[in-house]
């Protein structure tokens, strides 16, 4: 594993570290799940094609949602300007559209052959390879060098994926700007979903792959907001999300009791609970 | 350990030349056929606002067409514009070019049988225009110029004919190009994201595409002209006349001159065009207001049903106005061209559209076949437009499905309803003459079924 290290600090532009079990929201099992399906990303019918059709709606709520908070954007490019971290992008099936709406995004992902993937996939169009830049990163891993730079993160379909969510929204948090937007998409955990989203969607139907998902770590939209709230977001939207397997097609719904979809920002002041900011506090404590 | 490093930095350098600058220019969007429809739908994409950034290319084998004004004498290639196709070109900012050119708006279009009394008259109850007869060089015109203005975003290759397209292999085997790849006479290569074939009925892109076409040729020819009438009038009616060898059509061009659309057999048409003009001008007269074709049986049966209608529905006749007739035919203006009818079964595949008349081809009895195109290029527009703000890949079948169901089910309908009036009128037995005499008549009275139409 020497040999791939060294090829990738030479052609990644940051130094790949070992992976730490420590402090990681990167659950080993959950890698290897999706490492099989690597090759699958680009097939608008294959294995992900529910993610593929996911776009119809996620773009739109992102991309609105930020709308109404900008005051100065034009409609040919209306993310332009907008720096996005794609946390869990895959394949890039989220970070190339943002990318052709004028964001500059930043896709991470632990699975390095999602990476070389999605590389690949960008390669062909100049504007998207300049625009989206793809790392094979867990977020910790990115946190200190990337402190409040993003606008944006998107986090869809990845944090019924991770071993601790708490870990995982402070360091969202961390690398996300003051007043900064974070979207989330995930699972509910409830009988429904249990019925619906397993059985039905892995066992019976195949609209997901078998064991993409464990029911016990589905995360209940009521506990997420409450992760985010004492975290230092305000959650500014939560909608239900619904697959329809007939038409291949998702719409909204009131209830969130299968998908939902979560808007929340930053609040204004910088983060507290970085112990890098304590020196900060008590150094402008005096003049407060 | 080596080797397999060294084979990891082989592949690693092969990749970046695939998608290296020297690649043929990448277009979001090429338009294969610069008539009007292909211009139409360069010049509407062009001018949506979420395609501001993105670059189209619209390929043309023909020279490039512009005047600023036109010349005295009308060009006999007209056509008839809804006023849905109006609004299409007002949306690009060409209607206003074909306004200060020149136009002839009509309120009023008659259509009747030869072999009856039988008429129907198509009427809009506000007064408004029902359409627009404007030469096709105008809309050209109109249209270039607003090409022009958009010069920052759409490239317009004139006398550039493509001849061959590469395909590309479906999205997920990833290690070739993805785009399609368009080739032109003179070597250039070009690549896009989406290929729309505008090529007209022998579409090169529908048969490089193998999509299959459902087509038939009619043993008719249209004849064109440019006529004079014998005095001055509004000339705001539309006249159309069913002749057993088909439909002789006069639509206006201003107070003084209309435009002759005649659809007959290929043999009648020979014979008018090498006629002198003085027999072509009497042919055309006696077309629309001989009665030779009447039988007593027929006249009788057909006044009873009209009597029967006005004691049921006492607005449902409508009162029989003249034709004008001809004086003379502009000289050079006589031409002919065959007929045919088309319809792909496909509109769409992964990364390609087809619209006017590379998708269908319908006789022009009707009046529709721009208006069909530039249906198309609403529609499409619509839903490229939709998609460029989702950050779609523009090439994807999920919208081009859409647009195709969208179109098919409105087109359908209006091209077997054409093919079957143009059957349905070219025979002189009685009991079809009746039917559709009746049919006509009926129709006439009933004022949904004619909203429809």
């Amino acid at each position: 594993s020497i040999g791939f290290d060294i090829q990738l600090s030479l052609f990644r532009f940051s130094v790949k570290r070992p992976f730490s079990t420590s402090h990681s929201s990167v659950d080993s099992k959950e890698i290897k799940k999706f490492q099989l399906l690597a090759h699958k990303w680009w097939d608008e019918e294959g294995e992900y094609a529910a993610l593929h059709s996911m776009n119809d709606i996620r773009v739109p709520f992102i991309r609105d949602a930020l709308l109404s908070r900008s005051s100065n954007y034009h409609l040919g490019n209306p993310l332009s300007g907008i720096k996005i971290l794609d946390v869990g992008c895959g394949g890039g099936l989220l970070s190339e559209p943002l990318g052709r709406l004028g964001a500059s995004v930043t896709g991470i992902d632990p699975v390095e052959d999602n990476i070389r993937t999605a590389d690949r996939h960008k390669s062909f169009d100049p504007v998207l390879a300049k625009r989206i830049q793809y790392k094979s990163s867990s977020l910790e891993e990115i946190v200190e060098e990337s402190m409040e730079t993003f606008d944006v993160i998107v986090a869809s379909e990845v944090v019924e994926h991770v071993a601790d969510l708490e870990m995982f929204i402070k360091c969202c948090s961390q690398v996300l700007k003051p007043e900064g937007s974070l979207f989330i998409t995930t699972i509910n955990k409830t009988q429904l979903s249990y019925v619906l989203g397993i059985v039905v969607a892995e066992k019976i139907m195949g609209i997901v792959p078998e064991g993409t998902h464990e029911w016990e770590k589905f995360v209940p939209p009521e506990e997420l907001e409450c992760l985010l709230e004492s975290n230092g977001f305000s959650v500014k939207t939560v909608k239900g999300m619904l697959y329809n397997p007939l038409s291949g097609s998702w719409s909204w719904m009131e209830s969130t009791s299968l998908n939902y979809a979560v808007h929340a920002v930053k609040s204004g002041a910088r983060a507290q609970s970085h112990a890098t900011d304590t020196q900060q506090r008590s150094a402008t404590a005096g003049t407060a | 350990l080596l080797a397999p490093l060294g084979a990891r930095l082989r592949a690693r350098l092969r990749a970046p030349l695939r998608s290296a600058a020297s690649a043929p220019p990448l277009y979001d969007v090429v338009v294969s056929g610069g008539g009007m429809v292909g211009s139409a739908m360069a010049a509407v994409l062009g001018h949506d606002i979420h395609f501001h950034d993105k670059k189209i290319a619209l390929l043309e084998a023909g020279p490039r067409k512009d005047y600023d004004h036109m010349p005295d004498s009308y060009s006999n290639r007209v056509s008839s514009i809804s006023p849905g196709s109006a609004t299409l070109l007002s949306s690009c900012g060409a209607w206003d070019h074909v306004c200060s050119l020149r136009l002839k708006p009509f309120r009023r279009m008659q259509v009747w049988d030869a072999c009856s009394e039988a008429m129907i008259v198509f009427e809009k109850d506000d007064l408004d225009d029902m359409g627009y007869i404007v030469e096709n060089d105008v809309i050209m015109s109109a249209l270039t110029k607003q090409l022009d203005a958009v010069a920052d975003r759409v490239k317009v290759f004139y006398k550039s004919k493509a001849v061959g397209y590469t395909w590309p292999l479906p999205s997920h085997s990833c290690d070739t190009s993805p785009w399609v790849q368009v080739e032109l006479a003179d070597g250039r290569k070009l690549q896009t994201k989406l290929l729309i074939g505008a090529d007209g009925h022998n579409s090169v892109v529908r048969k490089e595409a193998e999509i299959k076409n459902i087509e038939h040729q009619y043993d008719q020819s249209a004849v064109v002209a440019t006529l004079h009438l014998s005095e001055a009038t509004d000339n705001n009616v539309a006249w159309q006349r069913f002749l057993p060898t088909g439909p002789i059509a006069l639509l206006p061009l201003s107070d003084t001159a209309s435009s002759l659309v005649w659809s007959t057999s290929h043999d009648h048409a020979s014979e008018l065009l090498a006629m002198d003009e003085e027999s072509f001008v009497d042919s055309i007269n006696s077309a629309f207001w001989s009665n030779i074709n009447h039988s007593d049986f027929i006249d009788t049966a057909g006044a009873m049903f009209r009597s029967a209608i006005s004691l049921l529905k006492p607005s449902g006749t409508a009162v029989r106005q003249l034709p004008p007739s001809v004086a003379k035919v502009d000289p050079e203006s006589r031409a002919m061209f065959p007929l045919g009818m088309g319809h792909a079964t496909e509109y769409v595949q992964h990364r390609v559209a087809l619209i006017g008349d590379a998708a269908h081809r319908v006789h022009p009895l009707a009046g529709q076949g721009v208006n069909l195109g530039f249906g198309d290029v609403a529609c499409l527009a619509h839903h490229l437009s939709a998609a460029a703000f989702n950050g779609s890949d523009l090439g994807s079948l999920k919208h081009l499905l859409k647009f195709e169901t969208e179109r098919q089910r409105h087109n359908v309908s209006l091209i077997a309803a054409t093919d079957a009036l143009k059957r349905l009128y070219s025979t002189t037995l009685a009991p079809l003459v009746l039917l559709r005499t009746w049919g006509l008549q009926a129709t006439n009275a009933l004022p949904p079924v004619k909203v429809r139409i």
